[in-house]
């Protein structure tokens, strides 16, 4: 499994050839992008900042369990931090499984518990001000 | 007994700072330091959820404190 948090646009071909595996007959990816509106506010652009050696444990364990529940051969999630623009990839999760059921409940564990447990932060910048996603109830 | 606390996200907007030594009592818990903050910084209680961790792990409220101990704050976290 490959775990990954950097700053660079993240290059999803590659993500997505690291879990080819030949055993496998499924390959699900998913890929979070930033959209351009919340609340029918214009989003300017995205701020993220990542605790990044307690991320890289979160996001190990929840690579972990995976492997523990699914019949998961190969797996990559890599997470961009730093300012992200519009349409720009934030995160990338690639599950290869022999069939592809698993795989999809395997990707939908891995980004639903993400959003949970890793400690990753996005600051949603508009034209008149800036909100910490999720912070109030 | 000093200890230093590290913030992240909206937590560094509240304390306004990205890290602080601060005294507690010695053998205070997170959960000590959890009502000291509130007290002295009331917009915590706002927060959807206010978690600690220690050694990058989370930690509950009964985790105690030593001399040193660095202690991040982790408001409401919003990655992917």
């Amino acid at each position: 499994m490959e775990i990954k948090i950097y700053n660079n646009p993240i290059n999803v071909e590659e993500v997505e050839q690291y879990v080819y595996d030949p055993n496998c007959g499924g390959i699900v990816t998913f890929i979070g992008t930033v959209r351009n509106s919340t609340k029918g506010k214009n989003v300017v652009r995205l701020e993220f900042e990542a605790y990044v050696p307690m991320a890289i444990k979160e996001l190990n364990k929840i690579a972990e369990t995976i492997m523990e529940k699914w019949p998961v051969k190969k797996l990559a999630i890599h997470h961009r931090i730093g300012n992200l623009e519009i349409g720009e990839v934030a995160v990338a999760i690639a599950i290869a499984c022999p069939h592809r059921k698993n795989a999809f409940e395997a990707c939908a564990y891995a980004i639903d518990t993400l959003k949970e447990t890793v400690p990753i932060w996005k600051k949603e910048i508009f034209e008149d001000g800036e909100v910490w996603v999720s912070a109030h109830p | 007994m000093k200890i230093k606390i590290i913030a992240y996200g909206i937590a560094k907007d509240i304390l306004q700072t990205k890290e602080m030594s601060y005294e507690l009592n010695d053998d205070s818990s997170i959960g000590n330091l959890k009502n000291v903050l509130l007290e002295k910084y009331p917009k915590f209680e706002a927060l959807a959820s206010l978690r600690f961790a220690v050694g990058e792990e989370y930690q509950d409220d009964e985790f105690v404190l030593e001399e040193g101990s660095e202690v991040v704050i982790i408001p409401p976290v919003s990655g992917g």
